[in-house]
């Protein structure tokens, strides 16, 4: 008797249009708070506490993803990190060649690292990142090629359970050490960083990081929504079948390694715009992103909030990144000694999240 | 121990021989001796370095020491009556200094430095003692001192050196200062004129691998601007090539074998940090994350038993091995008591709680020892090299890391094997229903098998303490190779374990030279990555009832 059967027993998504409108109040009210109401008032949202707000919402985003292929189809990945991170290195390479002759070395095509380890031209996968169009297609279509490659072989030759974890830490981690190596043309350690404008727009002032800000929450709100309707799909019904009972499931038939590959790779494209959309708001991305560490903490946030239920995997997110900044401000020492009780607190005592707390009636609408 | 001592004698006999062949001067009595060394107050350098000719010839049982005295700079007149005494080593500012009678090396009081005349040396003059203490070395029982005596002939070897050598070689007993013997005199013969002894010469430099050798031999083979040969002799150049290949083959030989034993010590760290997982983890289906801060913990061990030792750094890594696996393994059992075991048959839960676990942990040591790295020392015995010959040279820190894994691993073996604890273990993870049934405690053998794998990790800890930094992060390091070497060798198999970590090892370093440290292990990693597709349960897969759990 698997006990995950009964923990994580899907939930109808009841509080759904509670977090659609959520968001869409929040997007309304965070650019008036942050450009209408004078820096004088106590109303005012800083530019800091708007950069945060938009982190925590691309946190949510990469939760979404985590939560669709661990808590409905049962695979739990540890390298999601690295899909965020292609993400962002994506968005990244797109903001670095917008820098131009800004840069400290004043190249107009090379990036100001490359100057710095004496190239002299482009590598051939730095080709078309000029292009905005271009470079989306990429934050979506690299983690996505990845997850499928890494899916197709592992789903495949049926890796499953904790196998399959420790194989995505392991790419994870490799992908990592690689990210840090300065001649793999993505700025070594230091990554990319000092960015100076988005399609045009000056990144460092606040309307563009309000727009920003608000497109990121309609990326989740879209997010969310495509994950509902795959969730409550005929698919999303099979989905759920793979996770409680596999081998049942390949027995009736449906073909359980396809099903898997796709979500898997959903999953991938859903992180990497997170992390495109993380990038240009945080305005730095390093190979640190790619830390086996990372993985497990989105893991943690879904964990918190309640897997299999897409709202409490958002929820989750935003509460442990808000606990997270509050603690390092103002008691770094007790933040690891916290965290670390929240994980062992929640997988003991909450094996639904905190979304298991939800009273059953307004859970089911 | 007698008979080295009438060897000895029989040498230095052998010695006064060839050094005063002309003449067979008795043995120079101990005031024809003072008076000598009475002489050096007055003498110019020229005067000095007769008088240190003399002092050899003169074959007095003291002059060995008077000489290194000399060198030392510790040999001085006394002003008030011009006797000479050899000084203890001090320190430059020490204002006084202790004496020691020349003849009979007892205590002779202490003197104040301005009432003492040093005895003054050149560098020509230092050259001249460093040979002539060189040559009573020569002599010397121990065939260590005698090996660095004969390097030290080497750095200018005329040719009474050289008969010197020549003689000393033909009753050296011990095969290495033979062959250094006969090589150093090979290298002056290279330098001679007769063509048979040169070639003869090269045929013996050709049997010794080591970098020196082997530049000068190239030597022999370069060409001039002008495209002749700088060495006219055809037969010459030809036995030069002949042995130059020799010289290559041995080195590229040792070289494979210190590139084995590199993967061989990198491999055994694997093993050991892989090993109590494989027992947590292979044994008993629980991801533990926190396993590296088990190591962590057992080093930390290692840091605290040194601080309170601090004047037996020797003993205290022996001392910490077993203190390392008990605080490990009683934080393990607290761990599998208070945590684990509502978890099991959920593995990816145990993740995330032992991930927990591993924070707290690192936060621990942080709020107890600061962020910083601590440093822990190596202890005398761990550190030097062992110079197996001239091309191939162990370390002693490598060669005592594979050895402690050999034991742990053995002794792991024979408990789970053996005793009464490795029979109930083997059977709860068999058939915990069963086992209960035959009336074996299965609580108490969860704690027990969990604490032996912490027990473990803490003492690959004291290990990981002497080959990087001890701080909160070191468990963090090693946490994914220990993970991935058990699932490589297959779960719930130690041999697997074993192999499977000695061959990543190899690996990795054979791939070093050409792909680079970084880029080696990435390969590793993403090699692993597509085996474990290809056979999702290891090298070594269960078989039989417990692979279908």
């Amino acid at each position: 008797m698997d006990p995950e059967r009964r923990t994580a027993t899907s939930l109808p998504e009841a509080n759904g249009a509670a977090l659609l409108v959520v968001l869409a109040v929040v997007a309304a009210a965070v650019p008036v708070l942050n450009l209408v109401v004078p820096a004088s008032s106590p109303l005012h949202m800083s530019t800091y506490g708007l950069t945060l707000a938009g982190k925590y919402l691309c946190y949510a985003l990469l939760a979404l993803a985590v939560d669709l292929i661990w808590g409905y189809c049962g695979i739990l990945s540890l390298g999601h990190a690295a899909f965020f991170a292609l993400g962002g290195y994506a968005m990244g390479m797109y903001l670095m060649r917008q820098i131009g002759r800004r840069g400290v070395y004043g190249d107009p095509i090379l990036p100001d690292f490359m100057v710095f380890l004496n190239w002299h031209k482009l590598p051939w996968f730095w080709v078309g990142f000029n292009h905005f169009g271009f470079a989306l297609l990429m934050m979506v279509l690299v983690p996505a090629l990845l997850a499928w490659v890494f899916g197709w072989l592992a789903f495949r030759s049926r890796v499953t359970g904790v196998y399959l974890s420790i194989m995505t830490q392991a790419l994870s981690y490799a992908m990592m050490l690689a990210f840090f190596r300065n001649d793999m043309g993505f700025g070594g350690n230091n990554g990319f960083t000092d960015f100076k404008d988005i399609l045009g727009f000056d990144l460092q002032r606040d309307s563009t990081r309000v727009v920003l800000f608000v497109v990121t929450a309609v990326a989740l709100a879209a997010g969310y929504i495509a994950c509902r309707t795959i969730t409550r799909s005929r698919a999303g019904r099979v989905i759920r079948a793979i996770r409680d009972a596999e081998s049942r499931t390949r027995f009736l038939g449906y073909r359980v390694e396809s099903y898997k590959l796709w979500v898997f790779v959903f999953s991938a494209a859903l992180a990497g715009i997170a992390g495109a959309l993380y990038v240009p708001q945080v305005g730095i991305i390093n190979p640190s992103e790619f830390a086996p560490i990372n993985s497990i903490e989105i893991v943690i946030w879904v964990a918190v909030g309640g897997r299999g239920t897409l709202v409490g995997a958002a929820a989750g997110a935003v509460l442990v990144n808000y606990a997270k900044t509050f603690f390092t401000g103002a008691l770094p020492e007790v933040w690891l000694y916290a965290l670390g009780a929240l994980f062992v607190l929640v997988t003991l005592f909450l094996p639904r999240g905190l979304m298991g707390l939800v009273p059953r009636a307004i859970r089911a609408r | 121990m007698r008979r080295r001592t009438a060897c000895g004698q029989r040498l230095a006999v052998l010695l006064a021989a060839v050094l005063c062949s002309a003449s067979a001067l008795a043995q120079t009595s101990d005031a024809e001796f003072l008076a000598k060394l009475g002489e050096l107050r007055e003498a110019g350098y020229a005067d000095k370095e007769r008088i240190v000719t003399e002092l050899v010839d003169g074959r007095h049982p003291r002059a060995r020491d008077v000489l290194t005295a000399i060198l030392e700079d510790r040999l001085y007149v006394r002003a008030a009556d011009t006797r000479v005494f050899i000084t203890k080593p001090a320190d430059d500012s020490a204002e006084s200094l202790q004496l020691v009678d020349p003849l009979t090396l007892k205590d002779a009081g202490s003197s104040p430095r301005a009432g003492l005349d040093a005895i003054g040396t050149n560098n020509r003059l230092r050259k001249s003692l460093r040979i002539a203490v060189a040559r009573f070395d020569l002599a010397n029982p121990d065939a260590a001192v005698r090996l660095a005596a004969v390097t030290e002939m080497l750095r200018s070897l005329d040719d009474s050196g050289a008969a010197l050598l020549r003689a000393r070689a033909s009753v050296e007993t011990d095969r290495r200062v033979k062959a250094e013997i006969e090589s150093s005199l090979a290298l002056v013969a290279l330098d001679g004129s007769d063509t048979s002894a040169r070639i003869d010469a090269i045929g013996v430099l050709g049997g010794r691998p080591r970098q020196q050798v082997r530049n000068r031999l190239a030597a022999l083979l370069e060409k001039n601007a002008d495209g002749s040969f700088a060495e006219r002799d055809e037969a010459v150049r030809a036995a030069a090539a002949t042995a130059l290949a020799r010289i290559d083959r041995s080195l590229a030989w040792y070289g494979g074998v210190e590139t084995l034993f590199f993967g061989l010590s990198l491999g055994s760290v694997l093993v050991l940090v892989a090993i109590g997982l494989a027992i947590t983890f292979g044994v008993m289906g629980v991801i533990n994350m926190a396993h590296g801060e088990l190591m962590m913990l057992g080093a930390y061990t290692t840091y605290v038993v040194q601080v309170l030792m601090p004047r037996h750094v020797g003993a205290s890594v022996l001392v910490a091995i077993p203190a390392a696996f008990v605080v490990a393994g009683l934080a393990g059992v607290i761990l599998e008591r208070t945590i684990i075991r509502f978890l099991y048959g959920r593995p990816l839960e145990t993740l995330l709680a032992t991930f927990g676990v591993s924070l707290a942990l690192q936060q621990l040591v942080r709020s107890i020892f600061t962020a910083n790295n601590r440093d822990v020392e190596t202890p005398a015995w761990m550190s030097g090299t062992w110079q197996l010959n001239d091309a191939l040279a162990l370390t002693y820190n490598r060669l005592y890391i594979v050895l402690f894994t050999m034991i742990v691993f053995a002794v792991l073996l024979v408990v789970l094997k053996r005793t009464r604890l490795g029979l109930q273990i083997r059977a709860v993870s068999q058939n915990r229903a069963m086992a209960r049934a035959m009336g074996i405690r299965s609580e108490w053998v969860d704690a027990m098998t969990f604490g032996l794998g912490s027990g473990i990790a803490g003492m690959a800890g004291v290990a990981l303490s002497q080959l990087t930094n001890v701080g909160p992060n070191l468990g963090q390091s090693y946490i994914i190779d220990s993970f991935m070497v058990v699932v490589f060798g297959g779960v719930g198999n130690l041999w697997g374990t074993f192999i499977g970590g000695m061959s990543l090892g190899i690996v990795n370093k054979l791939l070093e030279p050409y792909a680079g440290a970084v880029l080696g292990k990435i390969l590793v990693l993403l090699a692993l990555v597509l085996f474990i597709q290809r056979r999702p349960s290891g090298l070594f897969p269960q078989t039989g009832r417990a692979a279908e759990s």
